[in-house]
């Protein structure tokens, strides 16, 4: 039997070549955050004229770029996958769960991370806001880290409900966490109790690790804790659905 | 200790929620044997292969693949299957798909040499997507040999195909087992069970009603089915040992018991007839008759 790692990469490798043969497919993915910028961050001259406050909202759409491409993503890909045949007949090949997992983390997950590029472009060329190279490296690890418990919730969804109910659940948690992860609205502007339970969910504690890979300052401890705790519990909890998971045919 | 089987199911039962698909069955899979599973819609025959996939658990009892547990994707390696239905990756080209599935295996056939056995050379450079439904279902059947297996399971393999295509995959599914693999097949084709099997299990409402060599579940029904014409039907549908009986004008066809029997009965009756026909019955006629008889049997023991 070839090893995991083998078999993740040729999963991985395969999913992308389905993927890039349909293209349209990515493109509402990498549209829909940059015109989230240009519409509510770009207009608005006392947060795009500030470098910090710029800056700060340029990798809070970031964050939410990689929150949503990773909640439909992984969410309606697996969902779908699941009611065809082909995937019911992947399962009987000599592959193990947890290398078809990891293939999804390095295909879906890899578009998803396409979906930033236009976004810090955009962010560079009409706004404020600005980073040193070594800030926008560590961003960039502080993402790859973070964006870790949006791929496994979406991975768990996608494993857990058929393909119309994923969708309306992606929805309601994407905007969910979304808003109450302060990436909409700075975290400032909260109300100390939206605070404060913002600092339990992954949408925030992401937040907060890539700002302060990217501007230096304090890290909260409760970010790397909170994203750190996530990526575990998720991770066991889809490699049960995994195994759980029978297709969605019953007879 | 000697391993004989490449694959068990001991006491399984497996229930979907209140449906009992399969209800404490025992099948063993020989090395070299080609066996058909044969049974009507729900009778549980899927839930068979799926078990032995490990793409589902049994409710109750042991499924053994290799001597171990199928869900662990290292007893799969010596496995081949085909999907169902054509569910192919549409945008894939057909020699990318056999790649893709073949390198899962450590000793695979070469693309190009398995395009060849299945009639499929000529389009290795196409998508998936722009095949016919035959040449879909070559490369689904084809896909399950790729990896050498030991153990191959066919769910359906020719379903859909005309005459041609279909006898086309028999052959290459024949040159298969004689070169050493193991076989098991379901089918909706009764004929094709018979083309192919050595060994016939039928299903029926999730047990097993017959496990025997296909000549032997042929002769086990005894069921012949005769044809004639007559001016008097109703005379003829009166004589004794009729199952079965219908009627399409002056023509009547009947499925009888003892064949020889009838006809001394016909003859000495003198009813007027013309143009007596008589053969064994098909696998299909076989096998409707068994499960009417399991049904009978389990209706009689729960009353």
């Amino acid at each position: 039997m070839a090893t995991t790692l083998q078999l993740t990469a040729l999963h991985a490798r395969y999913s992308l070549l389905e993927t890039v043969r349909v293209p349209i497919a990515l493109i509402g993915s990498l549209v829909f955050p940059a015109l989230s910028l240009l519409f509510f961050v770009v207009p608005q001259a006392q947060v795009a004229g500030d470098p910090v406050i710029a800056t700060q909202a340029v990798i809070s759409l970031i964050v939410f770029a990689v929150l949503a491409n990773s909640l439909f993503g992984f969410g309606l890909t697996i969902a779908q996958a699941r009611e065809q045949a082909w995937d019911p007949y992947l399962r009987t090949l000599p592959v193990t769960g947890v290398a078809r997992v990891l293939s999804h983390l390095c295909s879906v997950g890899l578009l998803g991370f396409a979906a930033v590029i236009p976004v810090v472009v955009l962010g560079a060329l009409l706004t404020a806001a600005t980073t040193t190279p070594t800030g926008l490296l560590g961003g960039i690890v502080a993402l790859l880290v973070g964006a870790l418990p949006f791929m496994l919730l979406g991975t768990a969804i996608g494993y857990a409900l058929p393909s119309k109910a994923a969708i309306a659940v992606v929805q309601v948690v994407m905007f969910s966490l979304a808003f109450a992860g302060g990436l909409f609205i700075p975290p400032f502007l909260f109300a100390p109790w939206l605070d404060r339970l913002s600092m339990f969910l992954p949408s925030r504690q992401t937040r907060e690790l890539v700002v302060w890979a990217v501007q230096g300052g304090e890290l909260p401890w409760w970010s790397w804790v909170g994203v750190l705790a996530w990526t575990l519990v998720l991770t066991v909890v889809v490699l049960a659905l995994y195994r759980r998971d029978e297709g969605r045919r019953y007879r | 200790m000697t391993i004989t089987s490449l694959a068990t199911l001991e006491g399984v039962t497996r229930r979907y929620g209140d449906v009992t698909a399969l209800h404490d069955v025992d099948l063993s899979i020989e090395p070299g044997s080609l066996v058909g599973l044969l049974g009507p819609n729900g009778a549980g025959k899927s839930t068979v292969l799926s078990l032995l996939q490990g793409t589902r658990r049994p409710t109750t009892g042991t499924v053994t693949l290799f001597g171990g547990d199928p869900a662990q994707a290292v007893n799969r390696t010596r496995l081949g299957s085909t999907p169902q239905e054509t569910a192919l990756p549409p945008t894939l080209r057909v020699g990318e798909v056999v790649d893709f599935v073949g390198r899962h295996f450590a000793d695979r056939v070469p693309t190009a040499a398995l395009a060849e056995q299945f009639g499929f050379g000529d389009l290795l450079r196409r998508q998936t997507g722009s095949l016919s439904g035959g040449q879909q279902r070559r490369l689904a059947v084809a896909l399950a040999f790729v990896g050498r297996p030991r153990l191959v399971l066919l769910d359906e393999p020719t379903t859909g195909l005309d005459v041609d295509a279909r006898r086309t995959l028999w052959d290459a599914i024949r040159r298969q087992h004689e070169l050493g693999a193991t076989i098991v097949l379901t089918s909706h084709y009764l004929e094709e069970i018979e083309a192919l099997a050595e060994r016939v299990v039928v299903l029926g409402g999730g047990r097993v009603i017959t496990d025997a060599p296909l000549r032997d579940v042929l002769g086990l029904v005894g069921i012949h089915r005769v044809r004639l014409r007559t001016t008097d039907p109703g005379a003829v549908e009166r004589l004794a040992g009729i199952v079965q009986a219908s009627r399409d004008g002056d023509a009547v066809e009947l499925d009888v018991r003892d064949a020889d029997a009838f006809v001394r009965d016909l003859v000495r009756s003198e009813v007027p007839f013309t143009d007596l026909a008589v053969r064994g019955a098909t696998l299909e006629e076989a096998f409707l008759t068994l499960t009417a008889d399991a049904r009978a049997d389990v209706e009689r023991s729960a009353a």
